[in-house]
């Protein structure tokens, strides 16, 4: 289960860390950020329920970056 | 530039119009200078300083907020007011310029692959026109076109004809001339007519949309490059604070130890000067940059690099090779001469066209297509198909025509000459007379030539065509394209063979340049699978790493020349940024650097490798003649 959120960021470091934070959410298998396109590609496990895994990946990236934003 | 940036302009205008007016009227009283500076290092930093707060919080010591407010906050301590005001306002122009550029950029490069229609235009039965979002259309609706306007979604021409731009798909300026029956690609610009069109895919997936979701998952496929910058983020932002702890505290204890001045504050201003060097965002944003222009030009060119990895492997190519048919040849017959006949080129294909006007062999219709005008079927009284030989036609004239092999001239007594040429012949006889022969090849793309040569003089020090064909009409080929190599007879697996062959002899990376039609294998077993005519060719898009959109194989170097320069950039980039911060460190531990020189060099550099980056928008191809690379 693959998906793509539009997300914003500051600084590409930043995005970093919420790629980092993202892959380190229970539920996400692969996830990767394009700060370039300000886009979030989130691979979920399977069996895994997209809803509230975003959310605790939105969590988990407000830790790190407390500026940015997923669209979920 | 955004609200966001805008607000953050203003608070650095003002912050840094207190500070001058502070520089001027010089405070004596020390409480009195603190607490003025203050006024513009909060006015400007206030954010970073509860950024820091919260990454305390949240247990992320090595943010880049946290390190600024430390250094910062150090500098007051050390009663160096106007230091610590002025690298914190420093440090947001810097990331206010970021922001800018990379909005900026991000835009540009996102107008270059600007492909996506926004509505669809559908005529329904009853002759009513309705605009949708293009994801609500059936397949098989029917859809207009008006000039001026974007292809929605793909489908055949069932009314009108166009010019065609298909500029933004293949990076080709001379527009395509479409009519009824012709099939059309989504995010071509119909540029004169008025199109109707029956959609033949979804919106999702038609050429526009599936291009544009290959463009924006490019950056996925990380290249080696950009797992190096990651790791070395990850690495040299806590190295450099462990650095910094033991230089503010390592030399004044050791000092005290051996009996000397422990000069505390001065190691610590030191230490101070290494946290504000030790934020690596030159690197971490000018080289995502560097390979998101690099595609995005690419993909302006009409090349799809379906990621940075790919990006970075065409860049170090220098084995290149090609499939035959299809790939360097147009892979259609075509009639390549007319030779040893008494009467003119144009009457003997007339009389060939005319025998074989019943056929539908591709060889006779390849003849018909050479005829300059259109047989007229009461000249023929009777045809008779020899299977695997030719035709026999009876014209209403009285005389008999042959047509075909050298075979059916054996058989029929007729004295011919063989031709020489590589390709397949069609004989001529009339009322047993020769009148000569025609042969009939696939033709070489125009530049195919020109495709090898500039790959040579990219350096590039082999180029091998493989080929399932005979030797001897594979070997004038080769011979015109001037390559390295030639196979020729392969079956598909001695494809792969071959391909894993060379592989082993190249020393730097095997591109494999094939029609995607037939060739997954060897594509995906090559370091750079790149495919021909994505335009139209679902398979082309599937099965490469690199799809040149039209199929001109002399996209090839434009593809590699794009991809070196945006290497060289980034290379670039990485021994600039990283030597420029070393240098700064050294400076710094030994006392000789400033805080201001640390801050001039953290933002200095980021400015300078961003507008390097860009540098990559500015990509021309060169004009013949004009130096390459």
């Amino acid at each position: 289960m693959k998906k793509s959120y539009k997300i914003d960021v500051d600084c590409a470091n930043c995005a970093r860390k919420m790629e980092d934070a993202a892959n380190a959410t229970p539920g996400v298998q692969e996830a990767s950020v394009n700060f370039m396109l300000l886009k979030m590609n989130v691979t979920f496990t399977e069996g895994a329920d997209p809803k509230t895994v975003m959310k605790d990946v939105l969590a988990n990236c407000k830790k790190v970056e407390s500026d940015c934003e997923i669209y979920l | 530039m955004s609200r966001k940036q805008k607000i953050m302009l203003g608070r650095i205008v003002a912050a840094v119009v207190i500070t001058i007016i502070l520089l001027i009227v010089k405070p004596e009283n020390r409480w009195l200078a603190l607490g003025l500076y203050l006024i513009p290092y909060l006015i400007a930093g206030y954010d970073i300083l509860r950024k820091a707060v919260k990454g305390i919080i949240n247990r992320q010591p090595t943010d880049e907020c946290f390190l600024m407010a430390v250094a910062t906050i150090g500098a007051f301590a050390l009663g160096e007011y106007l230091e610590g005001a002025a690298v914190m306002i420093f440090y947001q122009i810097g990331e206010l310029f970021q922001s800018y550029a990379v909005g900026k950029s991000r835009r540009s490069i996102a107008g270059l692959m600007d492909i996506r229609p926004d509505t669809a235009r559908i005529r329904h039965e009853d002759g009513t026109l309705e605009e949708v979002d293009p994801d609500e259309v059936e397949v098989g609706s029917v859809i207009v076109i008006q000039p001026g306007e974007k292809i929605p979604i793909d489908g055949t021409v069932i009314e009108g004809e166009a010019r065609l731009d298909t500029a933004a798909l293949t990076g080709e300026s001379v527009p395509r001339t479409v009519r009824a029956g012709d099939t059309v690609q989504s995010g071509c610009i119909s540029m004169d007519g008025l199109l109707t069109v029956r959609t033949t895919h979804e919106f999702g997936e038609s050429t526009a949309s599936r291009i544009l979701d290959l463009v924006e998952n490019a950056s996925s496929r990380k290249s080696r490059s950009e797992a190096f910058i990651t790791r070395f983020a990850r690495v040299y932002t806590p190295a450099v604070c462990l650095c910094a702890v033991a230089l503010a505290l390592l030399p004044p204890v050791v000092s005290l130890l051996a009996g000397a001045d422990p000069r505390w504050t001065d190691w610590l201003y030191r230490a101070l000067t290494f946290l504000v060097i030790s934020c690596p965002c030159a690197l971490v944003v000018s080289i995502p940059l560097s390979f998101f222009a690099g595609l995005g030009v690419a993909s302006r060119h009409g090349v799809l690099i379906k990621g940075s990895n790919y990006l970075e492997a065409l860049a170090a190519t220098d084995t290149v090779v090609f499939d035959k048919t299809g790939t360097m040849t147009r892979g259609v017959f075509e009639v390549a001469g007319v030779h040893h006949s008494p009467v003119d080129d144009a009457a003997l294909l007339r009389l060939a066209a005319l025998a074989e006007s019943h056929s539908t062999h591709p060889i006779a219709q390849s003849i018909r297509l050479a005829c300059p005008d259109e047989p007229d079927e009461r000249e023929i009284a009777e045809v008779k198909e020899l299977s695997g030989l030719g035709v026999r036609a009876v014209l209403a004239d009285g005389r008999t025509v042959l047509a075909g092999s050298d075979k059916l001239m054996k058989q029929e007594g007729v004295e011919y000459i063989p031709c020489s040429h590589s390709g397949t012949v069609v004989h001529v006889a009339v009322d047993g007379q020769y009148h000569g022969h025609i042969l009939i090849s696939d033709q070489l793309k125009p530049g195919a030539a020109e495709a090898v040569q500039s790959l040579r003089a990219l350096g590039v020090s082999k180029t091998v065509m493989l080929t399932g064909d005979r030797e001897q009409s594979a070997l004038e080929i080769a011979d015109t394209l001037r390559v390295d190599e030639l196979r020729s007879g392969l079956l598909p697996d001695d494809k792969v063979t071959e391909v894993e062959r060379l592989l082993g002899e190249a020393k730097g990376k095997l591109a494999f340049v094939g029609d995607g039609i037939n060739d997954a294998p060897v594509l995906s077993r090559a370091d750079v699978g790149i495919a021909m005519g994505g335009l139209g060719s679902d398979a082309a898009i599937e099965a490469a790493d690199v799809v040149l959109m039209d199929d001109d194989p002399r996209k090839l170097s434009t593809a590699i020349r794009i991809s070196r320069l945006c290497m060289r950039i980034v290379k670039e980039n990485i021994v600039f940024s990283i030597g420029v911060k070393l240098l700064c460190l050294i400076l710094g531990a030994l006392g000789i650097a400033n805080m201001w020189l640390a801050i001039f060099a953290d933002v200095g550099v980021m400015v300078l490798a961003v507008l390097n980056a860009v540098r990559i928008l500015l990509y021309k191809v060169p004009q013949k003649g004009e130096a390459h690379d």
